[in-house]
């Protein structure tokens, strides 16, 4: 067999109080696509950032194509021939491409930078790997998708022979999803090989040809993906079986909560981020919103909850009118809220469990009586709401941001769920959370159904839509394409809407006219 | 009034002026945009001027030559650039409050300079020290050319630097590596870092540079247009300079329209003062700094500035 072009022995690395990774071994052949699969806080991203020179290991030893090497910053990655992409890319929205992707390089005529003759070997590079890519466009006019390849080809440019990918899915609709595969599978057959960070199972199987499974920063195992199953990845993943399905109770769907008529808002730059959308949710229901970060999603929970004004339109709970309320007399109504963003939104880090747990109900009897707190009210309704949601904390005093993300956001469930509201908006409720958190947070929230509760479900994740949806709402740019049965729904479509498709009557679909950048 | 003010406008020199006024906001505020555009708030151009305004005066009067208070101004300059440096980039600190500290601590620093160096027998000098000044240089040839010579080509050398800084920063901005590094850095610090870009070296450098003409603009003040000192000799232009910045969206033309437009100003109130109208003449002062007030309302929610701006690097937030 060939020498692997990568390989990692016995790599550990801690952080004050916790052990990122611990005996750690991995080898990369050439050409090939290995995925490292893992939780979130399994330490993948940690071990690439050693990878890539971001930190140091604290013991173990790298050899690139069989001769040990020391990274000590990203340059050396670089130079080895190693490039990442990060989750989050590292592109400057206002450069161009080229501008992007030969930053930090030494031009042919230093000092000078020549752009047009760069622009133009840009451009051929790109073609050669089928990457249909403007060098002259500015990052920010691309869409997600294209700025990933960006990111490719900025590897690619620095000579890279071994390609990180750090969850390079979470961005993309499906149709970019399969997309991107058939470029990875293109740059392996030219003699590259890749690494794929997930912790998607359909992923690993789809695309990749062996798989690294990381838990609690350990590896457990490397398989090849011919003999295995997503079934035996969980397993390996999680450390116990997995039921990847919801137990969801069919009910029908009671009186309208929630009524939008052709509600309008704008985003944070005066952009009309939602655009005339009307819809229902009734109780015993969950109506998913999927769509792709950034399609206006987050900006309607925000005109439903009273947190954004609309520009147009209505907005009716319970039959009442409720547009352009202050958030506190939609609370009131009778709506909770678990915002996309639990550290800055959902909690407040620096304040404690109890501080945060009564933040809904502070003003009220019997938490306060005339704006005094009553600490055993207080205490009462917090060891309540710590039992009830499972929190596992020491103590009720400890500060929200020491508890691990699951907890935090149990917290967050405690406070918006006790009070039994009528209509429950989650926004990316299982954001950041592992497989046991996210369980416990949708059987919550099926509970809240249950119970009577209609449910504003928005999520970028098309598995957590498909799985709890009663009906699914595509949104693309600010409009709903279309709305579709839960049950049964075809991924196909969803993410043909999630794309920019009009749903038609007669359920087949028609493209939007193509809209320049 | 109305013929007074007519007679100013159509007076050669008012424009003259306008450039002469116009000289130390441009130095200042050119010299630093590459600063800014690297993500470092100059709000400390002020200090960094004052120190030139002293550098200046101790050089060519030590030295008995000009040109040793530019070099000097330049020194006191970069300084500055370095000392604001280590808190603004090592550090980390809040670079507002830093600046507020460097400029109020630079009065200080800069009278005390003053007087120790010009002292007499362990007196403080009471009479105005004056120093060798840059003499005014004509421009052979573009001199000669009709209200264009007058008004744009017969000036202190210094005046000339301005002129040249602009279409040279703007070179060094677009089409240099290193002016894509800067803007990378100012834009996103760790895009530019995960490509083996130094932030820390980038910002320093832009810093030196920002020091170096800001020290400039005190020497223009100090050792051309007066040949003396006063304390706060300045007067509030480095933050005058730093509105420029603003105003003109941190790009190089734009930053130079701003600093005419008050350089303007401030020519325009200094003629008012010399017609010897029945008006305050503290409220003329204040001229240049309300058009400086109105000239922000008209940029509010327009100006785009670098995305890192004012944020310190760190490195390991992932």
């Amino acid at each position: 067999m060939t020498e692997p072009i990568l390989r990692l022995e016995n790599v550990r690395k801690t952080f004050p109080g916790v052990i990122a990774n611990d005996q750690v071994y991995l080898d990369i052949r050439v050409g090939e696509i290995h995925a490292l699969l893992g939780e979130n806080g399994a330490g993948k991203s940690t071990l690439m950032n050693c990878l890539y020179g971001v930190y140091r290991p604290d013991g173990g030893k790298i050899f690139w194509k069989g001769k040990e090497v020391d990274i000590y910053q990203a340059r050396d990655a670089i130079a080895l021939g190693i490039g990442m992409v990060h989750q989050h890319f590292k592109l400057v929205p206002p450069l161009t491409v080229t501008e992007n992707v030969v930053l930090g390089l030494p031009s042919k005529r230093e000092p000078f930078l020549d752009v047009k003759t760069l622009d133009k070997e840009i451009g051929e590079i790109a073609k050669r790997y089928g990457f249909d890519i403007d060098p002259t466009a500015q990052i920010w006019q691309l869409p997600v998708g294209v700025q990933q390849r960006v990111e490719i080809l900025k590897a690619l440019y620095r000579k890279a022979e071994l390609l990180i990918l750090d969850e390079p899915t979470a961005v993309l609709t499906p149709q970019e999803v399969e997309e991107l595969f058939s470029v990875l599978k293109n740059l392996t057959k030219m003699g590259l090989s890749i690494i794929f960070i997930t912790h998607k199972l359909e992923e690993v199987m789809a695309v990749c040809d062996r798989v690294t499974v990381l838990r609690l920063g350990k590896v457990i195992d490397t398989v090849n993906t011919s003999d295995t199953s997503t079934r035996e990845l969980a397993k390996m993943m999680v450390g116990r079986e997995v039921f990847m399905t919801v137990n969801k109770p069919e009910l029908v769907p009671g009186e309208v909560v929630l009524k939008l008529n052709a509600v309008s808002a704008l985003d944070n730059r005066g952009l009309k981020a939602v655009n005339d959308i009307s819809l229902e949710v009734r109780r015993n229901e969950i109506l998913g919103i999927a769509g792709v970060d950034g399609n206006g999603q987050t900006e309607l929970a925000e005109v439903v909850t009273g947190l954004r004004p609309a520009t147009g339109g209505k907005v009716e709970i319970l039959g009442k009118e409720a547009t352009n309320r202050s958030p506190l007399e939609i609370m009131e109504m009778g709506v909770a809220y678990i915002p996309p963003d639990r550290q800055h939104t959902g909690l407040l880090m620096d304040f404690s469990i109890t501080e945060n747990l009564i933040g809904k109900s502070y003003y009220e009897e019997p938490i306060s009586k005339k704006g005094v707190f009553q600490k055993d009210a207080v205490n009462t309704f917090t060891e309540k709401a710590i039992k009830d949601y499972d929190v596992r904390t020491p103590g009720p005093e400890l500060k929200a941001k020491s508890l691990s993300g699951g907890n935090q956001q149990k917290v967050v469930l405690a406070r918006e769920l006790s009070s039994n509201p009528d209509l429950l908006v989650a926004a990316q409720p299982v954001r950041g959370l592992d497989v046991g958190a996210t369980e416990y947070v949708h059987d919550r929230m099926v509970e809240a159904r249950s119970k009577g509760a209609a449910i504003l479900l928005i999520s970028t994740e098309l598995e957590e839509i498909l799985s709890l949806s009663d009906r699914i709402a595509v949104m693309f740019e600010g409009k709903i394409m279309g709305i579709l049965p839960g049950k049964n729904a075809d991924i196909h479509e969803i993410g043909a809407m999630m794309a920019g498709v009009h749903q038609t009557e007669s359920g087949t679909v028609v493209r939007e006219a193509e809209k320049p950048l | 009034m109305f013929e007074g003010f007519s007679s100013i406008i159509l007076n050669i020199d008012f424009y003259a002026a306008i450039v002469r006024m116009s000289t130390p906001l441009l130095l200042g505020a050119i010299g630093s945009l590459m600063a800014e555009r690297a993500g470092i708030v100059t709000f400390s151009m002020e200090s960094m001027m004052l120190m030139g305004t002293v550098g200046g005066i101790i050089g060519s009067g030590l030295m008995n030559n000009a040109w040793a208070g530019v070099g000097l101004a330049i020194i006191f300059g970069v300084l500055i650039g370095l000392i604001y440096g280590i808190w603004a980039v090592s550090i980390g600190s809040h670079q507002i409050v830093t600046s507020v500290g460097l400029n109020l601590g630079s009065l200080g620093i800069t009278s005390i300079l003053y007087a120790l160096t010009f002292m007499k027998g362990g007196e403080v000098v009471e009479e105005i020290i004056k120093v060798p000044t840059l003499p005014i240089t004509k421009i052979p040839l573009l001199g000669d050319i009709p209200f264009i010579g007058p008004v744009f080509f017969n000036h202190y050398p210094l005046v000339y630097v301005g002129y040249l800084l602009v279409p040279m920063v703007w070179y060094i901005l677009y089409k240099t590596t290193w002016g894509l590094k800067v803007r990378a850095v100012g834009e996103h610090p760790h895009a530019a870092d995960t490509v083996g870009i130094s932030v820390i070296k980038v910002r320093y450098q832009t810093l030196i540079l920002s020091g170096a003409f800001s020290g400039l603009a005190g020497a223009f003040l100090s050792i051309c247009m007066l040949g003396s000192f006063q304390e706060n000799m300045t007067a509030g232009r480095g933050f005058i300079a730093y509105t420029a910045i603003v105003f003109g969206k941190w790009q190089p033309i734009g930053v130079a329209l701003g600093t005419l437009l008050f350089g303007a100003a401030d020519a325009l109130q200094l003629r008012i003062q010399a017609m010897n109208e029945n008006i305050p003449y503290q409220f003329l002062i204040m001229l240049p700094y309300v058009v400086t007030m109105i000239a922000l309302i008209s940029v509010v929610g327009r100006a785009s500035w670098p995305a890192a701006s004012g944020l310190p690097f760190k490195r390991e937030e992932g």
